[in-house]
Parts: structure tokens; sequence; C-alpha cells
């Protein structure tokens, strides 16, 4: 077998040519090493960043909120729970976060819009992101008459205002599943996103190493996954945070002026309610306002500061020093989040 | 083809699009507007031989045309302006509108600017000043206001400085015992109006630009020809200037059309807590109201007044960017 030794050889002599030399690795030790590399190294980076850990705190929370709802380990929210209405929180161990005007406990009234809220971030962030990778890839690298075309498309889409347009399908779709809603409020975000991604992929088209993988051959796919998408990984990571920002503050925001449509409560209705059942004449009705404010900000503030360290998982420069002597960073964002918790 | 040109055809080229999106809206969807509004006329007591009349005035559509017909009908009324009839102010769309336009594009605008010229303000002192207690102090802050949504500072504005403290309306563009005019009292009590909106609308924004504007100047301050700058004496005015803030703020330019785009769409949530009489503000009474044509019309002229800011934002763009010179400025 000469072109097995040729192989071998080579690889004693060029290490460069590391493809060669993986072929001796067993499935075992490559395993471990796909470990390593992919979740164990990107795992301390991102707990050695404070930013990244508050976030990684912070989002958990949530979670456990979700998770208590699931399995129902605190009571639903209904009406007339407490005797005592507008109850201040952290009054009484029975309803932490005090109640509302009708005495529900605003503490269930939280957790059980928290998978809802969820399931719609993930799907808004997922749709908006991936489809904007796609389509910004793709014309970015094919260009010509494929870039024309994506780009008019997207063109329009970036032309319709947001929020306006999902008001106007949500009358006449009256998406109540929160994954359809997530698509929805999202359904032109993509657009945008979709351009800057373009515009990258067009400057990371001209480097020498693409052109080389180019010249030697390789396929539009295999280019294009391996040469061009780890390259703009981190400012996708970033945006794929802000998309499921966006669809947070668009979410809420219509279920507070009372455009979405509702089947149970959530953190804009319960908002909505305070502000027009009297939450703004009585500063006893204060809680009522700032509980679904916090439960809102802090989701967001938790998905910001996990984009905020992501950087450094993908940023390589960063990732070969991973034990954690790169802790000289900002410190700053400790006493943000202490302040805002 | 000239650029200038080319993206002056691309107007009524965009606005032709969003036109036939809410034709379809109206027409084609199941269960959509205009099926309601059968539907309601008919509840409203609206004799069934005279429901397709009702709905040709309301919408200037005839619905027992075929779907071309309607569609070229629909067209040319928005060509001529004619949105239809609003059902529940009964007066025609366009007047409604062109009432309202001016209020959205005042927030919109002057709470942009604000935004912008705070946000890089303070940007290019974190930079200059990169790892002082103020940039640390000024980045956390402004981590923090990005994960805040602008109506949550519009409900708390209205809640202490409205309702508990009386300091600022609760409501309206102007107080309604004042003349409408370019009266001191008038412009006066409009501002008055207007700081609560305009405020919230501003804070919400001004996170994100400053960490941007830190980020590019930080960018920017490492670069070679600002050392080159330096060491031929230039004063740290003209560095600052011409050198550094202008290659910080460029790549933000395009974002900002962006923004523009998204604050517009904003302005629905904000016009609706503050009662504030702009488009977003009929879109949700239109809304409310199961108003189509009005509802329609809203979303229409909110998309033309989009696509003429970024039309406009895009030809300064030009004028601000030598390197984007007419021809060439879409191949990136």
């Amino acid at each position: 077998m000469p072109t097995d030794a040729d192989a071998n050889a080579s690889s004693d002599d060029l290490d460069w040519r590391s493809a060669a030399s993986e072929e001796e690795v067993s499935t075992r030790d490559r395993l471990a090493e796909f470990y390593r590399r992919s979740v164990r190294e990107p795992a301390l980076v991102a707990w050695s960043d404070n930013r990244t850990r508050a976030g990684i705190v912070i989002l958990s929370a949530y979670v456990a909120m979700a998770l208590v709802d699931v399995f129902g380990l605190w009571r639903d929210a209904s009406p007339n729970q407490s005797t005592e209405r507008l109850l201040a929180p952290f009054q009484s161990l029975k309803y932490p976060l005090g109640t509302t005007q009708s005495g529900v406990d605003l503490l269930a009234l939280i957790i059980d819009s928290t998978p809802f809220i969820l399931l719609m971030v993930l799907a808004g962030g997922v749709w908006a992101t991936s489809l904007a990778v796609f389509v910004g890839t793709i014309s970015g690298y094919k260009g010509g008459r494929v870039d024309t075309v994506i780009t008019s498309i997207s063109d329009f889409f970036m032309a319709v205002p947001g929020l306006p347009l999902v008001i106007v399908l949500a009358i006449t779709l009256s998406p109540e599943n929160p994954l359809l809603l997530g698509v929805i409020l999202t359904i032109n975000y993509w657009a945008g996103l979709g351009r800057s991604i373009r515009s990258q992929v067009l400057s990371i088209r001209e480097e020498s190493y693409v052109e080389a993988s180019r010249t030697m051959g390789t396929g539009t796919l295999r280019i294009i996954r391996k040469d061009v998408l780890p390259n703009i990984m981190p400012y996708v990571m970033v945006n794929f945070v802000l998309a499921a920002r966006y669809t947070i503050f668009a979410s809420v925001g219509l279920y507070f002026i009372g455009v979405l449509p509702y089947s149970g409560q959530n953190w804009g209705v319960t908002l909505n309610n305070a502000y027009s059942q009297g939450g703004l004449f009585t500063m006893q009705a204060l809680h009522w306002l700032l509980v679904p404010i916090v439960a809102i900000v802090g989701l967001a503030f938790g998905l910001i500061l996990l984009s905020q360290g992501m950087d450094r998982i993908f940023n390589p420069r960063v990732r070969t020093r991973f034990s954690g002597e790169s802790e000289s960073v900002e410190e700053t964002d400790d006493e943000t989040t202490t302040g805002l918790m | 083809m000239n650029y200038y040109l080319r993206r002056t055809l691309r107007i009524p080229a965009t606005i032709l699009a969003v036109a036939t999106l809410t034709f379809g809206l109206i027409r084609l969807l199941p269960g959509g507007p205009f099926t309601q509004l059968r539907i309601q006329l008919l509840q409203r007591g609206v004799p069934a031989e005279q429901v397709n009349a009702r709905i040709e005035v309301l919408q200037n559509i005839r619905p027992d045309a075929p779907l071309w017909q309607q569609y070229i009908d629909y067209i040319i009324g928005v060509v001529q302006l004619d949105l239809g009839q609003s059902i529940s102010l009964g007066k025609p769309v366009i007047d409604v509108l062109a009432r309202a336009l001016p209020w959205t594009v005042f927030l919109v605008v002057t709470s942009t600017i604000l935004m912008f010229v705070i946000g890089v303000l303070i940007g290019a002192l974190q930079a200059y000043y990169e790892g002082s207690r103020f940039d640390q102090f000024a980045s956390g802050g402004s981590i923090f206001l990005m994960s805040v949504p602008y109506y949550i500072f519009a409900v708390l504005g209205l809640f202490f400085l409205a309702f508990q403290w009386g300091w600022l309306p609760t409501g309206n563009a102007s107080a309604r015992s004042i003349e409408a005019g370019f009266t001191v009292a008038y412009l006066k009590s409009v501002l008055y109006h207007g700081a609560l909106p305009i405020a919230a609308f501003t804070i919400g924004g001004i996170g994100s630009t400053a960490l941007n504007m830190r980020g590019n100047s930080i960018q920017v301050l490492g670069e070679e020809f600002v050392e080159v700058a330096r060491l031929r004496g230039l004063s740290d005015n003209r560095i600052a200037t011409s050198y550094v803030a202008k290659n910080a703020i460029l790549p933000m330019y395009t974002g900002l059309l962006l923004q523009v785009g998204f604050r517009l769409g904003g302005t629905v949530v904000l016009e609706e807590i503050f009662s504030y009489p702009g488009l977003g503000y009929y879109l949700i009474q239109a809304v409310n109201a199961n108003d189509y044509p009005l509802m329609m019309g809203c979303f229409l002229v909110i998309t033309v007044t989009l696509v003429v800011a970024v039309y406009i934002a895009d030809l300064t763009y030009g004028l601000i960017d030598p390197r984007i010179s007419a021809g060439d400025s879409n191949a990136y």
C-alpha cells in the first residue's frame, strides 16, 4: 500500500498536514479530543469570564423557573388567591413577590409564563439567525445573479417596518403557539442581519486561504462550512442573542399594548393589566409594575451578558490561553449584575 | 445606470411591492380583514345586497370584480392617495394619516438624533479613557441599558414623573386649550408634551450606540495612521475629530439606517403608551376598532415613511464617506 506509507511518511516530515495523521487516531481518542476542544475548553473559557458566568447563572434561573412550572412545583396563578390585595413583595412567605389588585400571586404569574416566553425567544432567535446566515453566506459567497435576487428580496423586507407588520399578521393569523409567535415576531428581522453577514462574507471571500481552497477545487458548501462559517460565528452568536432580545422586547411590547392574542397570562399581559387597571395611580401598586419589568429586563440582561462573553469562546486568540489567565478584561460587570439582581 | 437614479427608481418599486403586500393581506389571507369586514358590516345590520357597495366605498375595492381588477383598483387608489374611508372615525383615511405623520416623524427624528449624539459622545470619551473608572462604569451602564426595552422607561417615566409627581403631562401631543400654529405657547406645549416620549425613546438606544462607538474608536485608535498623525505633530483636536471620530462613526452610520426602521416600528408601542396622536397610535386604534381601511393605511404610510427615511440616509451617506461615490456604493 504505497499511498498509506506515503501518508505516514509525509505526516512525519510535515506535520502541518494534520489531515493525514488523524487517520491513525482511534475513535475513542478522537471523541476525547472532540470533547476537549469543543466542550471543555470553550466551557472553561466561558466560565473564566465574569460576564458569561453571570449570564449563565441568570439564564439558568429562568430555565429553573420554567422547570418549576412544567413540574408544577409552584401553584398556578388564579384570581382571589390571597385575601390581601396589592400585597407588597417580601412581606409574606406565601406570596414572596406580593399580589395584584385581584389578589393573584405575582410569583405564580411570572413562573407560569416562563416556559412560553423561553420557547418563543428560542424560536425567534433560531429562525432569524439561521435564515440570515443561510441567506447572507449564499449571497455573499456566490455573488452574481443569486446575490442580486437575494439582495432585492431582503431590501424589500428591510423596507417593511417590523412591528406594524407583526401587528397586521397577528390580526389575521392570531398566533397563540409560542414557536409560531416567535417566528412571526422576527418575520423580517433576518433581512438586516443577512445583509451585514453578507458584507462580512464578501471580505472573507477575498482572503488568501479561501482563494487557496477555491483553486484546489474544494466545493462551495465545504468552503462555506470550513472557511467562512467559523469566521463569522462570533458575529452570528452575538446576533442570535440580539435577535432573541428583540423577540422578548417586541412580544412583551405588543402584549403590553394588547395587540397579540393571548390565552394565558404572561409578563406582557401582567404589565398591561397593571398599567390599565390603575397600577399607575398609587405607589402601593408599584411592585405590580416592577415584577414583570424585572422578569423581562433580567432575561434580556442575562442574554446580553452571555453574548458579551461569548465573543471569547469563538475568538481563537483567546481560546489558546484557555486556562483562565485572561482575567484582566473588565471586572465591572460583576458590579452591574449584583446591582440588578 | 447612475447610482442615484437607480436608487431613486427603487422607491416607487418598493412602495408598489408594499402596496401589493397590503392588498394581499386584505384580500387573500383566509379569514383576513376583508372577510372580517364583510361579517362586521352584516352584523351592523347593513343589508346583504348593500354590503359590496359599502366595502367599495370603505376600501376602494370592488368585491365582485375579478382579482386583477381589484388589484388595479387598489393600486390606482393608492397612487391617487385614496386609501379608503375610516370606519371608526368616519373620515377619509388619508386625512387622518396626514395629521398623524408629522408627530411620528417628530418623535423618531428628534430621539434618534439625540440618541446618536449622546451615544457617540459617551462612547468616544470611554474609548479615550479606556480602562478608567468612567469607562468601566459606562460600559456596565450601557450593557444594562441594552437590556431594558424603551417602553419600560416610558412606563416608569409615566408612573413617577407624570402620575406621582405631576411634573410632566400624561398624554397627547399638546395642550388642548392652545391653538395650533407657530406661536411660542404652542411650541412650548409641544415640547412639554413630547419630552417624556422622546426621553424614553432616546435612553433606550444610548447603550448600544455608546458600546458601538467605544469599540470602533478603540480599534481606530490602534491604527497606524493615527500614530502617524501624532508623529506629524497634528493637534489633538484635529486627530480626535478628523481621524478618530470620522472613522469610528462611519460604520455606525449604516447601522443607523436599520435603526430608523426599527424605531419607526417602535413608535407603535410608544405612542400608544402616551396616547400620542401619531401613526402608531392610530394603527392601534384601528386594530381595536376593527377599522381595516385605517389599519392598512397606517401600515402603508409607516412603510413609505421608512422607505423615504432610508433613502435620505442612503444619499447622505455618499456625502459623508468619500469612498462611496456614485456607482460603486452597493457593491458591499
